[in-house]
């Protein structure tokens, strides 16, 4: 076990690794010359150029630059706003607590909701309450975000005035983007649980536990939930990132102050340390969350296990 | 109508006049109709037909297990001096394991794959209130029982890492780990290959004649049957068709359709034959024929076959059969 | 699987289509989709003549007026006739869709064709540039190729594509290692076909319903998804009338116009609802396994 997580790590670190080259070449392949973003050729002198050229190192051949890059991101420098002056990383580090306040809230209520909706829907699978639960959460899917968080401002911010309609007001303000990132996401997971319950519930083991004795709530809870939940499981892990990559549309929508809107107000000031610095972190936490995934998938399913530490 | 071969005071399961019907969208399929048959203490009593002639939703509703949209219809199922069907679901349960329980076809799939072999056994006998220290040494000493070598060893394994022929055994174990006064086996063996066959059969039959156990073993294989059933209920399309003490049913089968399967044996006590060639094939159960479900097939059909469905006679020796040229020859 | 199947490629005749006509009418998803859908064609096509006026044109004496007789889904802050601006704005949806699904398609299936008849290093190479695509979510990694190419709605449209080919690419994969020891594949193998003629000659006319399923499957995340960037302002750009770039303006004046910010919205969720009944019903009917 202890081996295959330590491949699963390397696997992992080789990934972000590939990204940031990736990231880096594109960067490269940009039209026009870098440090006019830092300095307009109108106005600044060329000798003074040259220089900031030489500061920012942008007169060495690439591939010295990326190590130089590389080398200061593995430090946890990821450079400075071309904007503001300020340390990337420290932009980061006071916004993204603003983003995982909303983020994991978010996942926890998904999970709440999602998983014994989709149970209800399998236990009663067929009657009229699991199709309502089904067409519920499936027609949710088909609403944009972006547009669900407007409905809700009107409704629950403005004619309601419930809640604040935007900005970072204390927990309350916490309502509005938790439940946009929230809903439109539930059916998949309802399905997903329906499904691998039902699933399971036909599975030949199940029969053997209620032959042996077996009480019907003993068999829902150790053999079918305990099985087919695995995948639910791993799911939960897979699905921070896509919360964090979607907070980028709904932290604009609701003037939250997380790194989504950094990264948005980053792109349009074309501010690119601010957003390779983004990217990097998205990166790493989507691959972390892949393989934090992948171990614990292997550590609920000993089939998984043993497939993966023979090598996949 | 009410057939017994063994007395009722010394039986220990007695099913009356059963049927079992799966409600489908093209309509009711009578898989089980009016099955009657009874077991004694320690009997091996083997059901045998074709696939699909309902014997093991037979041993599925002894359990109560038919899965839906199957439904028990009629019928009694007596175990011992308990009446199974009027026992509610929780006092089932309790039933189950602990007086009654049934082993499957295919034992990888028939385990739960994410748990280790001892822990599905352990799970079993701690039903009876037993401490898991004391329930995990007792399931080491089940696999000790059911032949397992290094059982100490072999209960940590998880289903998938032990060979075919152990996880029957380990199966096995966990049936009858607590002792029942009856098991059911559901083609134990069709899974495994020949050799592995042969030494499960073994530990099956030693298993009860030393504990005492019933066996109630479903099979298409005549092999098996003749090897370690005391009597034999021969199936067909949902009704017992003829039951007789193994020897009897081999020496001299009474029914047209057991003697088609006799035939269809390559070579009689051999002990290794499968049902062959039976020319017709086994009837939609949703559109059974009028009369006797076998008459389309029957080389020996009378014309009363095709409008009247024969009924069940004690024929002596407590053996049956339900043929009406039975009625007309003896 | 390798000793079933003649040697040539098993493929629909075109005699069956009724059949399959007479089963996509039985299907109710599919049949309200494509109704859904055919409303929004329609108005697409013939938005000329059902626009009250045009998408652009201003007129300051009627501005942020509220839905009434003459306007009938208000105007926005130039005094522009949102009807007819959602009306145009149907092109724009539609075209959308279809060309990123048409960019992704593309990509995704060749890739996923080269990955699963070639094996070997092709395939390790493709898997790998489909785990560095999946190390980002998709909405991000859009994000950083726009930074890239610049805002504008062509780029938006390229970074969706080029975000979205992998899923395509995956599942062609799995069935192109699966087709190729066909026997009908092996038997144009020894005729001495080359590669390339049987990877898109034999294989990939057997992948067309998983292709058209897919696609279908993926038209509503790429309508949304363009839709949002628009919304972001990354997009289209003003004065079209995506209706991005409608909701984004109408945002605005949530307080004064909340009509502004309704209509578009709704219009949208039509359409994806439309995309998303029509490619559930194909694949119910395509290809039941896929039914997740």
């Amino acid at each position: 076990m202890l081996e295959y997580v330590a491949r699963r790590l390397a696997m992992g670190v080789l990934t972000v690794l590939a990204v940031t080259v990736v990231l880096f070449l594109i960067m490269q392949l940009m039209p026009g010359d870098p440090i006019r973003l830092i300095a307009d050729p109108d106005r600044i002198p060329p000798h003074q150029i040259e220089a900031l050229r030489r500061q920012w190192g942008l007169d060495r051949p690439a591939h010295i630059q990326f190590i130089y890059w590389l080398v200061n991101i593995v430090r946890g420098d990821f450079g400075r706003s071309i904007v503001t002056g300020q340390e990337v990383r420290v932009l980061i580090a006071t916004r993204m607590p603003f983003t995982l306040m909303l983020a994991v809230p978010a996942l926890l209520l998904h999970y709440t909701l999602a998983v014994p909706l989709g149970l209800l829907a399998a236990i009663r699978s067929g009657s009229r309450l699991d199709r309502a639960i089904i067409v519920t959460t499936s027609a949710l899917r088909t609403i944009p975000g972006f547009w669900l968080a407007i409905l809700l401002m009107l409704v629950f911010a403005i004619n309601l005035r419930w809640f604040p309609i935007s900005g970072y007001q204390g927990p309350r303000s916490l309502v509005l983007p938790v439940l946009t990132l929230t809903l439109p996401m539930l059916g998949g997971t309802v399905r997903l649980t329906r499904a691998e319950v039902l699933e399971t519930i036909r599975e030949p083991f199940v029969l053997t536990a209620y032959a042996k004795g077996l009480t019907h709530n003993a068999v829902r809870l150790k053999h079918v939930l305990r099985n087919a939940l695995i995948p639910v499981t791993v799911m939960f892990f897979l699905a921070l990132p896509w919360l964090v990559g979607g907070s980028v549309i709904i932290e604009n929508i609701f003037a939250w102050p997380g790194m989504g809107r950094l990264l948005w107000t980053a792109i349009t000031n074309q501010d690119l340390p601010v957003v390779q610095g983004i990217i990097v972190i998205i990166a790493v936490l989507t691959v972390g969350a892949n393989t934090i995934g992948d171990v614990i998938s292997g550590m609920l399913d000993p089939r998984i296990r043993i497939e993966l530490e023979e090598g996949r | 109508m009410k057939v017994m071969a063994a007395p009722p005071e010394t039986a220990i399961l007695q099913v009356d006049d059963l049927s079992v019907c799966f409600e489908t969208s093209r309509g009711s399929v009578q898989a089980v109709s009016g099955v009657s048959f009874a077991m004694a203490k320690g009997e091996v009593y083997a059901l045998v037909g074709e696939s699909g002639c309902g014997k093991s939703t037979t041993a599925l509703a002894v359990m109560r297990l038919v899965p839906p949209p199957g439904r028990i219809r009629r019928g009694h199922i007596r175990l011992g001096d308990e009446d199974l069907l009027a026992l509610s679901d929780e006092a089932m349960a309790d039933v189950r394991g602990r007086r009654l329980a049934m082993i499957f076809q295919n034992p990888l799939v028939s385990l739960n794959p994410v748990y280790r072999a001892g822990s599905q056994i352990e799970e079993a006998i701690s039903l009876d209130s037993v401490p898991r220290p004391v329930a995990w040494r007792r399931a080491i000493e089940v696999l000790g029982r059911v032949r397992i070598g290094d059982p100490a060893e072999r209960a940590l394994r998880y289903p998938h890492e032990l060979s075919g022929g152990m996880r029957q055994r380990v199966m096995t174990g966990m049936m009858i780990s607590r002792t029942p006064d009856l098991l059911i086996a559901d083609e134990p063996t069709t899974a495994l290959d020949v050799t592995i066959q042969a030494r499960i059969l073994d530990l099956l039959m030693d298993l009860c004649s030393h504990s005492g156990m019933a066996l109630l073993i479903i099979t298409h294989d005549l092999g098996i049957v003749a090897e370690i059933a005391d009597r034999v209920g021969v199936m067909y399309a949902g009704s017992l068709v003829e039951q007789a003490p193994v020897y009897e049913l081999y020496e001299d089968p009474l029914h047209p359709y057991t003697r088609m399967l006799m035939r269809a044996l390559p070579r009689l006590g051999k002990g290794q034959g499968r049902l062959e060639t039976i020319p017709g094939s086994v009837p939609d159960l949703i559109a059974l024929p009028a009369g006797c479900a076998f008459h389309p097939r029957c080389p020996e059909r009378l014309a009363i076959c095709a409008s009247q469905t024969p009924v069940s006679r004690v024929v002596g020796g407590g053996r049956t059969v339900a043929c009406h040229r039975g009625e007309v020859d003896r | 699987m390798a000793s079933t199947g003649g040697t040539r490629p098993p493929r629909r005749s075109p005699m069956r289509v009724w059949p399959l006509v007479r089963v996509a009418l039985g299907n109710g998803q599919l049949v309200v989709g494509a109704i859904l859908l055919l409303v929004v064609l329609l108005i697409a096509v013939f938005a000329e003549s059902l626009a009250p006026r045009a998408y652009d044109a201003m007129d300051l004496t009627n501005r942020l007026r509220a839905p009434g007789p003459g306007m009938l889904l208000g105007t926005d802050q130039f005094g522009r006739d949102t009807l007819s601006r959602i009306i145009y704005g149907s092109r724009i949806a539609l075209r959308v869709g279809l060309i990123v699904v048409v960019i992704e398609g593309v990509l995704g299936v060749s890739l996923g064709l080269l990955a699963g008849y070639y094996g070997g290093l092709a395939d390790r190479m493709i898997s790998f540039l489909t785990d560095i695509t999946w190390a980002l979510p998709p909405i991000v990694l859009a994000l950083a190729i726009v930074t890239v190419l610049g805002p504008g709605l062509n780029n938006v449209m390229i970074a969706i594509a080029l975000v979205s080919w992998a899923g395509y690419a995956r599942l062609i994969r799995s069935k192109a290692q699966g087709l190729k020891n066909m026997p009908f594949v092996e038997a144009a193998r020894a005729l001495g076909e080359s590669d390339l003629s049987i990877m898109f000659r034999y294989i990939l006319p057997n992948t067309f319903g998983l292709i058209v399923v897919v696609a279908s499957l993926s038209l509503p995340g790429a309508i949304l998804s363009t839709t949002a960037l628009s919304f972001l302002g990354l997009g289209s750009q003003p004065p079209a009338p995506d209706w991005g770039v409608i909701l984004s303006e109408g945002i605005r004046f949530l307080y004064d116009a909340p009509f502004l910010s309704i209509f578009p919205g709704l219009a949208l969720v039509w359409t994806v609802l439309g995309f998303t009944l029509l490619g559930e019903g194909l694949r119910d009917i395509l290809d039941p396994r896929m039914k997740a």
